[in-house]
């Protein structure tokens, strides 16, 4: 049956209800395809038990005509949400053996949705980063090769990498993710998945270690724009724990798929168009904009013109957060302690030092400096500032359209190693942070490969609440894209 | 006695010195919950048994506020006559100690909820020329931190989290009080007004209610000097010690040339002195910024409205109510300084006690006896309602203001009614005028030395004839009438 795990959620979730296969059926093809990926080290821990008991709990449910939305569908769990004592460690050394009492909303919802959970997944530590290469367990490996006869091992983006990996690989049909500036979007472009990052605040952070409160948001990633719509729908909901929260009702967006998009306008963001991207990246915009005129939309120039102060606003703004956020391991309540010496403050010391990697040190580094007394109004505060004009820029040029069409990275999944520049690494989420900033639904989808056989992702940016637009242009993507390529199995 | 109204110097080697004082007041909220968890407030459980997941800062816990601990915080500003900003917004204040998890303290830094208000305080009870008004700068509200227990282990600390996240208001004077006594009135006044509110129990055994000190010293009328802050002191006394301590300490600095140092200052209670805690360069520097875990909060119309009807009759218009009533001033404010005399007190005259004389007997009688029991008002051994009907048997001439002393022992010592004990024991005052005149004219019969020395114009003598006649009918003959006899029969 071992080609349960090339099928999509929604392939899943119908074949389950008609009887074609057992719930168990699938999460034993799960867990054996988890079981014999381990090269890709895409999961921290696997929780085969839970998926079976899920499976076993959905087949009974079957029998008894109590099918719920996810019945039958194990996913995987990026490893920031919380799950009750399965290590939950944000790719960190300092949350090392750290098993919650408590369950995030997210995974919470996910779990009363009838899903089972196959594992959890290794990522960035604390989200910081593009490569999942900060990560304490080591880095993922892609399932992607470049089609040059070499056999480097290629980055499947970060942070939500594991995630996207998983997904790449048939190793899970759907998973978690969390995306801060591009965390969901730019791994789902470098291995050719899709994955929406929702309105801020559609889902629930109670559970999520946090990285930056104000830009973090939980969204779904998966092999189609349908399954992405599905997961979704079970992710996200008002949660009173969660002050940020948005108090509406969760639209229906599978049912509202449609991919004629006639009446609708596209933006295309002159200001997107950025020295050093390469040629094949724009000619992929082309398609994208043919494609979706194809569908009936009518493509517009717009402006953003605040676009070029969004990544050095997001990396004040996110660090500034971070470094107050991750004050609390301090190695006195749980995670790692180090005695280290000089009572206290050699404890605190002596613990963040061993416990957080290079990339988060900095990243509270320049929060820390961003905060302090003298630099606050020229950095943090300027960056407030900037912020709200990059969101008066979207509000304008949705005067003017209804989705705006971007690229989703400025370049393919690079090598593992490949990037030591911390600002090379940075510019990776130049197309995706602005969205973040302004808090937009936005969705990567796959439009095709390069030249070195590696996939490219088209980056679609809604209105507040719109993800049905999103998801609608998404599919007509999809439609037209064609994009079946698989990665080989060399794993 | 000083005149309170004199301004307070202190005299110097050099001349004479003024003292400037601001307080910064942290007053626990009463209220079941925390400021942003649900755990429970109650003061002396075992350590470490009302924390939350919240409060002990777990991975991706989050704060929401407590409406209950904002209303209070409101009604306090309003009953302190102050602004209160319908938009307000919490802020981090970054540092890290062991007692405080999140590695940060929810506080409002830049947009407090409630901005400028007044407290007036009269510096001498029966003078109302000493009043003055003190100006308030600024209410906010913030998380207290929990508590380090240094007792317990030969080389570590132990922490209690049980008062982690319990909502304070730090209430900020300006620097309007020019001597411990105006500290002292202050502080009392600010008290006496948040126990009428419920807003905060003001037990500062408990530590409900601390003060940092703020102190500085300037030749009189001339620009403030550099102040000190000398942190959490827990009660009146030591506030003007403080103040005096540090007054003089600073006069001492700069009379011999030195200069004081803006520095922030322990009390010793025990040495009665003050020490550098950390002085500025130390100082921590808390990167405030807004938390982007919180919505900004927007109090609304119909909020503000109950907070406002919610309110009681505060102390300084119930003083002027009972001053209206014929009540002394003095009286007026010792009955009206703590809420729970005045409540007694109002239920007394809605008993139908008669106002000046029930408060003349509550501030002589009932809190003689209640000062000679060890016992407070919340559990006088006496009603209201018991009280009034003592009060009547003497206001309708049954029983004499000597008698009622007599009836209020026997109900303090044995309980019961006073109209009850009167009529058991016969001591109804007579005015039957043949027995005081049969008593009369053996009195005089006995003492015809004391009646001509009388007579040949020795008119004090008179009261000994009152006196003699009072305790031969056991005090029970009605005084006028012994007045009108003994006139009548001394010619």
């Amino acid at each position: 049956m071992s080609d349960l795990t090339a099928k999509t959620i929604a392939e899943l979730r119908d074949g389950f209800r008609a009887g074609d296969f057992s719930a168990r059926e699938i999460a034993s093809a799960f867990n054996d395809a988890v079981a014999g990926a381990r090269a890709l080290n895409a999961y921290t821990v696997e929780t085969p038990e839970d998926a079976l008991a899920s499976a076993d709990a959905a087949d009974q449910a079957r029998q008894a005509g109590e099918l719920k939305p996810l019945s039958g569908v194990p996913v995987g769990i990026k490893d920031l949400f919380a799950t009750v004592g399965v290590d939950t460690t944000s790719g960190s050394n300092i949350l090392k053996g750290f098993k919650p009492p408590y369950e995030s909303t997210v995974s919470a919802n996910l779990r009363s949705a009838g899903a089972g959970m196959l594992g959890k997944l290794n990522m960035d530590e604390f989200a910081m980063g593009s490569s999942n290469e900060t990560s304490a367990y080591g880095p993922v490996i892609s399932p992607w090769k470049r089609n040059d006869g070499g056999n480097a091992a290629l980055t499947p983006g970060g942070s939500s990498g594991g995630s996207a990996a998983a997904v790449a690989a048939g190793i899970a049909p759907g998973v978690t993710g969390t995306d801060t500036g591009g965390s969901i979007r730019q791994p789902a472009a470098f291995t050719g998945i899709s994955g929406i990052k929702p309105t801020y605040g559609r889902c629930s952070r109670w559970g999520i270690v946090a990285f930056a409160s104000s830009l973090d948001q939980a969204g779904p990633m998966a092999r189609s724009v349908r399954d992405c719509a599905i997961m979704l729908e079970a992710m996200a909901g008002f949660d009173p724990k969660d002050s940020t929260s948005l108090d509406l009702p969760v639209p229906q967006w599978e049912a509202g798929l449609s991919s004629d998009l006639r009446g609708k306008r596209v933006g295309v963001p002159r200001e997107y168009r950025i020295d050093g991207v390469p040629h094949e990246i724009n000619a992929l915009w082309d398609r994208g904009i043919e494609w979706l005129r194809d569908a009936g939309a009518e493509p517009v120039e717009i402006s953003l013109p605040h676009t070029k102060y969004a990544l050095p606003t997001y990396y004040i703004i996110a660090p500034a957060e971070a470094s107050s956020n991750l004050a609390r391991y301090d190695g006195v309540r749980y995670g790692l302690r180090e005695q280290g010496e000089g009572g206290l403050e050699g404890m605190y010391a002596a613990t963040r030092a061993a416990g957080f990697g290079a990339e988060v040190k900095r990243r509270i580094m320049i929060g820390t400096y961003v905060l302090s007394a003298g630099f606050y109004d020229a950095y943090f505060n300027k960056a407030q500032r900037v912020r709200a004009l990059i969101k008066q820029d979207f509000r304008n040029a949705f005067e003017q359209c209804d989705v705006i069409l971007t690229p989703t990275a400025p370049s393919a999944a690079f090598g593992l190693g490949e990037k030591k520049d911390p600002l090379a690494m940075y510019l990776n989420d130049v197309f995706a942070v602005p969205a973040s900033l302004a808090g937009l639904p936005a969705m990567s989808v796959p439009g095709g490969l390069d030249s070195q056989g590696l996939p490219l992702g088209l980056h679609l940016i809604g209105r507040e609440l719109d993800e049905q637009g999103v998801l609608n242009a998404g599919l007509a993507i999809e439609e037209r894209a064609g994009f079946t390529a698989r990665p080989g199995k060399w794993w | 006695m000083a005149d309170a109204n004199a301004p307070y110097r202190i005299k110097g080697e050099t001349g004479e010195w003024e003292v400037v004082i601001g307080l910064e007041v942290h007053a626990q909220v009463v209220s079941d919950a925390k400021l942003f968890s649900g755990a429970s407030t109650k003061f002396g459980a075992e350590p470490n048994t009302q924390v939350s997941l919240v409060d002990a800062a777990m991975p991706g816990m989050l704060p929401v506020p407590n409406r209950e601990c904002i209303r209070q915080a409101v009604r306090t500003g309003m009953a302190l006559e102050a602004q209160i900003n319908r938009w307000s917004r919490f802020d981090r204040k970054n540092y890290f100690y062991a007692d405080l998890p999140q590695g940060y303290q929810i506080s409002q830094l830049y947009h407090p909820l409630v901005g400028e208000g007044t407290i007036h305080v009269l510096l001498d009870e029966k003078d109302e020329d000493s009043a003055k008004a003190i100006g308030i700068e600024r209410i906010h509200v913030e998380q207290d931190a929990g508590k380090l227990m240094h007792d317990q282990h030969p080389t570590m600390s132990y922490v209690d989290l049980n008062r982690c996240g319990v909502a304070l208001m730090e209430i900020v004077s300006k620097p309007d009080m020019r001597s411990p006594a105006e500290a002292g009135a202050y502080l009392r006044k600010l008290r006496s007004i948040l126990r009428y509110v419920g807003s905060c129990d003001g037990n500062m055994e408990e530590g409900s209610m601390r003060a940092d000190v703020n102190v500085s010293v300037r030749r009189p009328g001339e620009q403030f000097g550099t102040r000190t802050e000398t942190k959490n002191v827990n009660s009146v006394r030591f506030v003007q010690a403080v103040i005096e301590h540090e007054a003089r300490r600073q006069i001492e600095v700069l009379e011999e040339g030195g200069q004081i140092v803006q520095e922030t200052r322990l009390w010793d209670p025990d040495k009665g002195e003050t020490r550098t805690l950390r002085s500025k360069e130390d100082a921590h520097d808390y990167r405030y910024f807004p938390d982007p875990d919180l919505l900004p909060l927007e109090l609304d119309e119909a909020f503000l409205d109950e907070c406002r009807s919610s309110l009681p009759e505060l102390p300084d218009a119930k003083r002027q109510r009972f001053e209206r009533l014929g009540i002394t001033p003095y009286n007026a404010s010792v009955l009206t300084a703590e809420v729970e005399t005045a409540r007694w007190f109002d239920q007394l005259l809605e008993a139908g006690a008669e106002p000046k004389q029930a408060a003349n007997w509550v501030v002589a009688e009932l809190f003689g006896a209640l000062n000679r029991r060890g016992e407070t008002i919340d559990n006088a051994p006496v009603s209201p309602s018991q009280a009034a009907e003592l009060l009547g048997l003497v206001a309708d001439g049954t029983i004499s203001g000597t008698i009622a002393k007599q009836v209020f022992e026997v109900m303090l010592s044995e309980g019961g009614s006073a109209a009850g004990i009167v009529e058991a024991r016969g001591l109804k005052q007579t005015s039957d005028i043949g027995a005081i005149d049969t008593e009369i004219d053996r009195i005089l019969a006995a003492n015809i030395d004391k009646v001509e020395q009388y007579k040949a114009g020795k008119q004090q003598l008179f009261g000994f004839f009152v006196g003699q006649t009072m305790k031969a009918m056991q005090g029970k003959a009605n005084p006028q009438v012994v007045n009108e006899r003994l006139k009548a029969k001394l010619g």
